[in-house]
């Protein structure tokens, strides 16, 4: 299965998405957030998304949805960690709103679906009008 | 070079220590205040990790990278890491530096920014400083100038840099935001490039 990885400033949003899209797919057991710093600020954490990464990934694949400022910075050096230390993982980072394209993610995740459909299906939730 | 990479590094510390505050009050202009706050934060942590005796120029850097990406939370983590980063593959093994170098180091730096952060010259970053830096580096280097005297230049220009970013709209990063009103603040990543450079510098000089 597709892992999810949430990555916010704040480790409180990161671990309400994944429980939020926790509750659109109770099997799926990779929905995994890196929020904040180690010491509890806020931040983002090249390191901890690494990390993150690597527990989401069942060999699948993982699907990055992140949030505003220096978070995409830190997945993309979180990805380059990760091939430096010579892991084969394939995790992209998802051009989306970090809650709708969250749910969206993993509702296709859940459902057996690869990285590229889970890639689309959060960016699809880009377009969604809520009005 | 006295003291190797290890003091060269506490220096350029110490100095974003020294001026967290400042950094912090420009940030709070035309930012969200904390680059002061991530840049020291990311710098004990990197102190922390290093030991006077690390003497592999290449090795330190990449450790300094690797921490600040970790450590400062904000936009000037993943560039400064990824800037020490390049220069760190680019050093390795390495325990002195050459002028040339430096030349290669400082373009490393400039190019691991451009990556990450895929800003160009002119929209009031860093690069505003160190790019204008690295040049007049590479000409003093060229005249057959010594490492001090280049450093000397490129932080003058570094400095004329960051004046730069005063007349200049930010298109980059959350003073984007502010568009026009972000004229007249200079741009706090130049203003921690400068007080990087200078540390470099007054490290050659034996200060």
């Amino acid at each position: 299965m597709v892992g999810i990885v949430i990555v916010s400033h704040s480790w409180k949003i990161a671990e309400g998405v994944c429980d939020l899209a926790q509750e659109m797919a109770r099997d799926h057991d990779k929905i995994i957030p890196a929020g904040g710093l180690e010491d509890g600020s806020t931040g983002t954490d090249a390191q901890r998304i690494a990390d993150a990464i690597v527990e989401a990934d069942t060999g699948d694949g993982v699907v990055i949805l992140a949030d505003i400022g220096s978070a995409i910075m830190s997945a993309e050096s979180a990805i380059e960690i990760l091939e430096e230390e010579g892991r084969n993982i394939n995790a992209v980072i998802a051009d989306a709103p970090i809650v709708e394209g969250a749910v969206c993610a993993v509702v296709e995740a859940a459902g057996g679906g690869t990285v590229d459909s889970v890639l689309a299906s959060a960016e699809e939730s880009r377009e969604a009008s809520k009005l | 070079m006295q003291g190797g990479i290890y003091k060269c590094l506490s220096l350029i510390s110490e100095r974003i220590n020294d001026n967290k505050d400042f950094l912090t009050e420009l940030d709070r202009e035309i930012g969200d205040s904390d680059h002061g706050i991530n840049m020291a934060r990311g710098f004990s942590a990197v102190m922390e990790k290093l030991s006077p005796d690390d003497s592999d120029i290449g090795a330190v850097l990449k450790k300094t990278g690797m921490t600040l990406l970790s450590k400062v939370g904000g936009a000037s983590g993943p560039l400064y890491g990824t800037a020490y980063m390049e220069a760190g593959k680019l050093t390795a093994g390495k325990t002195e530096l050459s002028a040339d170098d430096m030349k290669a180091v400082f373009e490393a730096a400039i190019a691991g920014i451009q990556k990450r952060g895929k800003a160009v010259k002119g929209e009031k970053t860093m690069l505003d400083a160190l790019i204008p830096a690295s040049e007049s580096y590479s000409s003093k280097i060229a005249e057959g100038s010594d490492i001090v005297t280049a450093l000397d230049a490129a932080c003058q220009s570094a400095k004329e840099g960051v004046e730069y970013t005063k007349t200049i709209i930010a298109t980059k990063g959350r003073a984007s935001y502010l568009g026009e009103r972000s004229i007249g603040h200079q741009d706090p990543g130049a203003t921690s490039t400068l007080i990087t450079l200078e540390a470099i510098r007054d490290y050659f000089k034996g200060a």
